[in-house]
């Protein structure tokens, strides 16, 4: 029913995006008109998001630690889980962003009958972090190798990215890894959702909406590329009139080039509202990007008001006897 | 906000790289290849019955297939007219900047010049 | 109060049953199974401490006697919090619902139930997050995973962030970082702003406020309980110890959690201590006012965390003594690594700890001024200090359980193993998925530790327990070692319920029985009173 429902969602917006394309005299508002507006949202409901988190404080220095503290000089710390340094933090961060170092520690619990009754264990489990990180990596080379379409001329690096992207040089033109991975990783994660019964039972229409569109959105792109040509000067053309605020709409683009925008620009404008804010708040994460150097350095709450306490009189006040009795130091005799 | 520098920096940041192309391509015309009108007209006549610009590749695939394999060197197309085979002939001589500056437009990188000897300017 | 359920066969508990519900999880009533969830706060410890609505009541009621307008509480509990804590919004928001943390969760792995996984625990949170604090959750409803509030949820609230014992593991495999124990500290907050606690944790809250102490302890009872224990060291050793208390003047201040001044085996621990200090001369004093190391104030609120914290820094203060060591506590060493300097601090009336014996400057305490008795003592043996025999503790196979807190929250993990190392020889290591930083909750840690609530402790445990079988089976392990209060109360249960014959200690328990006094008799027995080892290459 949930994946029903982003299915038929997303079904429904490719229809919405066919007619765009079919109808000529819509085309200036699928093809320039929400993109903009696509992107304005993705920006505006970008910086809100974050803006609104940061309004909120870190009131505690919260790090996980995941590995020996700085303490004795002989005990080696682990720099990177347990950082006590900026420098160690970035180094965490980047191992977290770039490489998803978390996700990498997945195990997986098994409950099995051994010779003594049941043994629980623990095997490695490294599918998720390696179909998610090839989805993650492949879609952000994607994205900038449509560089190409928005910077005239186009730059060094996104030519020699193409290229290796390419360099298995199967077919005309030339078949791009990511496109594989990408469409790979993603039927994975997709499966790995509706097939894990734990993982199907948390899964809300907002965890397969995306999925789907991404699915869509990758699948339009290579129909695009290989079956359903498209003029990619006239292409350019309106990407460089957008990127200069001079919109142009050249004639005999290509249907497939307005479900694909379409679907892009929903999308992202769709972003911000959404859990893919995964992106921005990782970088935010109290537990991930903190030093964690709470024994030197005090970690300042900017709301820490005053609570009641009981204080060492009033304790001394009702026990003073007790503790004259039992020899125990008092202040008031 | 609470250690807001450090989060306006980062978003400046973010905000700087999405909007790259507005940046890379201001103050420039949005100009396209500079191609010749004539040129781009003999071009698509060559096959009416497509767009030229969007599927020639696949069409000179077939060609250089069939020359390979059939010896082919001759090419009728959907109005019967007759045109030879020849990258040469239809890139024409080593100053003609027909292929090369749309391809370079859309960074698009052909082998046709592995082999063939090509325009000034494409790549080898 | 329900009578007493019969705790299931080892052999029952361990049918886990994943199979996931036919039901959607929303639709799937909380129940409250006798023997599974801890009694209610009491009325008088509420009114003791001023916490909004005091009465008496059981879970098992129908009716919670919640006030009218608790809604309305709760969601500008909400508020509040999302603007307080960025942890808070950040973790409501950023979740993807990957699944990764659902298998790390103990109790996840021992009930069985979805809502056990933090993924899910997090998410009877968020649901109502999104109802109210977000536009999808309040156009799409259900479509966006949002629900309303209602008397259901809360108690379905109630009933799984007292299912959470706050040991932060799913945080540890989270690729945010989110962490549980966050959410469920909030969730507990709210449920407390409507007076929803459970007893085991507002009564111990009640008596260290009041008392200085979980345990209630008055005064004269903390000198007399370590009087008997004095008594007990000369026994063993010939050698009266003299620790004093309330002491001014004293160079160092010593807090331990009051679990170890009462009960095996946490007297053995503090025996440990008392031996330890006297040996090294140490110029110490006990505080019957801050006479608790633990905090479960940390379990209610993060101000009654703070007001017990309170008394830690005022009366190093008042006694004005230059340092403190704490002892062996689990969440007491997250609460003062993690929090006690930002709440009570700075505490630019002490000095930098500085070991008298070793000269060594803990520089990783610069701020708050007070250091693990672990570091301590690690630091004594690294400088030989100590004249140990570890030949009194051959009877032993020691296994050793890294406590959640110190070790996610902290980073402890070397020190208590050197320490195990030089006064023990046969030191055996779970296996590495199960220690260190990805080690297992005795299944009974924040405030869970009740009685009534047996069968869902020996669940919890069960991840732990199974770990110590391993070495018990291979290497024929039979103590199992720990530097917590808390594991010391809960896992001699746990260790009798899945492992019968292992025991419990204290990590300073075996530097006690390991450490050889100036001037001391032959000993005889250990500090429980058990037969030596014969000495010297005994098998």
């Amino acid at each position: 029913m949930k994946i029903l429902f982003s299915l038929i969602s997303v079904i429904v917006l490719i229809i919405v995006a066919t007619l765009g394309a079919y109808i000529t005299s819509l085309h200036y508002a699928f093809g320039i008109i929400i993109p903009y507006v696509a992107l304005t949202m993705f920006v505006g409901g970008f910086i809100y998001r974050v803006v609104k988190w940061g309004q909120s404080p870190v009131p505690f220095r919260i790090p996980t630690t995941i590995g020996q503290q700085k303490s004795l000089p002989w005990i080696k710390q682990n720099k990177i889980e347990n950082p006590t340094s900026a420098l160690g933090v970035i180094v965490r961060m980047a191992m977290e962003i770039l490489f998803f170092r978390s996700l990498f520690r997945n195990t997986k619990t098994e409950l099995r009958e051994g010779k003594n009754g049941p043994e629980l264990a623990y095997g490695s489990a490294k599918w998720l972090w390696l179909g998610s990180l090839f989805f993650h990596w492949s879609f952000l080379i994607i994205i900038l190798r449509h560089l190409r379409f928005f910077l005239s001329p186009v730059p060094y690096f996104v030519q020699l990215m193409e290229s290796i992207d390419g360099m298995l040089q199967i077919g005309l033109p030339a078949l791009y890894l990511t496109d594989v991975f990408i469409l790979v990783a993603i039927t994975f994660l997709f499966l790995r959702r509706i097939f894990i019964p734990q993982v199907k039972y948390i899964s809300l229409p907002a965890d397969y909406f995306p999925l789907f569109m991404i699915m869509s959105i990758a699948t339009t792109g290579i129909l695009m590329r290989y079956f359903y040509k498209v003029d990619l000067i006239a292409v350019k053309q309106l990407a460089i009139g957008l990127a200069t605020f001079q919109p142009v709409l050249p004639e005999g683009i290509g249907v497939m080039f307005f479900i694909h925008i379409f679907l892009v620009s929903v999308l992202f404008a769709y972003f911000p509202m959404s859990k893919l804010m995964h992106m921005g708040g990782v970088f935010l994460s109290p537990t991930r990007n903190m030093i964690s150097n709470n024994r030197m350095v005090r970690h300042i709450n900017p709301w820490n008001h005053e609570v009641e306490v009981h204080t060492y009189q009033q304790y001394e006040d009702e026990y003073r006897e007790k503790m004259k009795k039992a020899g125990i130091p008092v202040e008031k005799e | 906000m609470h250690k807001g520098g450090r989060i306006i920096a980062s978003l400046i940041i973010f905000v700087g790289l999405f909007t790259i192309p507005f940046f890379y391509n201001m103050g420039k015309a949005n100009a396209g290849p500079e191609i010749d009108a004539q040129q781009l007209a003999n071009f698509q006549s060559i096959e009416p019955s497509i767009n030229m610009v969007a599927n020639h590749p696949q069409l000179f695939n077939q060609w250089r297939n069939q020359f390979v394999q059939n010896g082919q060197t001759v090419y009728v197309n959907s109005e019967g007219k007759s045109i030879d085979i020849s990258l040469e002939k239809l890139a024409g001589d080593s100053s003609n900047q027909f292929c090369v500056s749309c391809h370079n437009y859309t960074a698009v990188k052909p082998t046709c010049w592995d082999c063939h000897s090509g325009p000034e300017g494409a790549r080898k | 109060m329900a009578p007493k359920v019969k705790l299931p066969k080892p052999g029952e508990l361990s049918q886990i049953d994943f199979k996931i519900p036919a039901t959607d999880w929303m639709d799937t009533p909380v129940e409250f199974k006798p023997g599974t969830y801890c009694w209610g706060a009491k009325e008088k410890d509420l009114l003791t401490l001023g916490l909004p609505n005091p009465r008496q009541w059981s879970p098992a009621d129908e009716d919670w006697k919640i006030p009218e307008g608790w809604e309305t509480t709760i969601l500008e509990g909400m508020a509040e919090r999302l603007s307080k804590y960025r942890s808070f919004k950040i973790f409501m928001d950023i979740c993807v619902r990957c699944g990764a943390c659902a298998d790390k969760c103990h109790f996840y792995i021992a009930t069985g139930d979805p809502k056990n996984m933090p993924v899910l625990r997090a998410e009877l949170l968020r649901s109502v997050y999104k109802r109210y604090f977000t536009k999808s959750g309040k156009f799409l409803g259900r479509l966006a995973g949002a629900r309303e509030l209602d008397m259901n949820v809360l108690k379905e609230w109630w009933s799984y962030f007292f299912q959470c014992t706050e040991c932060r593991r799913c945080s540890v495999f989270c690729p945010y970082g989110i962490d549980q124990a966050e959410v469920t500290i909030i969730g507990r907050e709210l449920l407390n702003l409507v007076g929803l606690n459970i007893d085991w944790i507002s009564g111990p809250v009640a008596n260290c406020y009041m008392k200085g102490n979980h345990l209630g302890l008055e005064p004269h009872a903390i000198t007399g309980n370590i009087e008997s224990m004095v008594d007990d060291i000369e026994d063993i050793t010939g050698i009266r110890v003299n620790p004093t208390f309330n002491r001014k003047g004293a160079e160092i201040m010593f807090v331990t959690p009051s679990g170890d001044l009462l009960g095996e085996p946490g007297i053995q621990t503090c025996m440990g201590y008392l031996m330890l200090f006297h040996e090294l001369g140490l110029d110490y004093t006990w505080s019957t006012y801050a006479s608790e190391g633990g905090n479960f104030g940390f379990f209610t609120s993060n101000d009654m965390a703070k007001r017990l914290n309170y008394k830690i820094y005022a009366e190093a203060k008042r006694l004005g003594v230059k340092w403190i060591i704490g002892g062996e506590c689990g969440h007491m060493w997250r609460v003062l690594n993690q929090y006690m300097d930002t709440w009570n601090g700075p505490a630019d009336f002490l000095e930098v700890p500085k070991s008298p014996i070793t000269g060594t400057v803990f520089e990783n305490a610069k701020s708050t001024k007070m250091i693990h008795i672990s570091e301590f003592t690690a630091d004594l043996i690294k400088h030989n200090k100590l004249n140990l025999d570890p030949t009194r503790n051959d009877h032993l196979k020691v296994t050793f359980h890294d406590s959640c807190n110190p070790s996610r929250g902290m980073g402890l993990l070397e020190e208590p193993r050197e320490i195990i190392r030089a006064v023990c020889n046969n030191f055996y290591e779970m296996p590495e998925n199960t220690i260190r930083e990805k080690t297992f909750c005795c299944g009974s840690g924040s405030g869970l530790n009740a009685s009534e609530n047996m069968e869902q402790r020996m669940r919890g445990g069960f991840p732990r327990a199974n770990a110590v079988k391993y070495v018990k089976e291979k290497h024929g392990v039979n103590m199992l070692a720990n530097i917590c209060a808390v594991d010391r109360a809960a896992l001699p249960a746990l260790m009798d319920y899945w492992n019968p014959g292992v025991g419990v200690t204290g990590v300073t328990e075996l530097v006690g029985n390991a450490l050889i006094m100036k001037g001391e008799k032959e000993r005889t027995t250990n500090l429980r009173f058990e037969d030596l080892p014969g000495k010297g290459g005994n098998e």
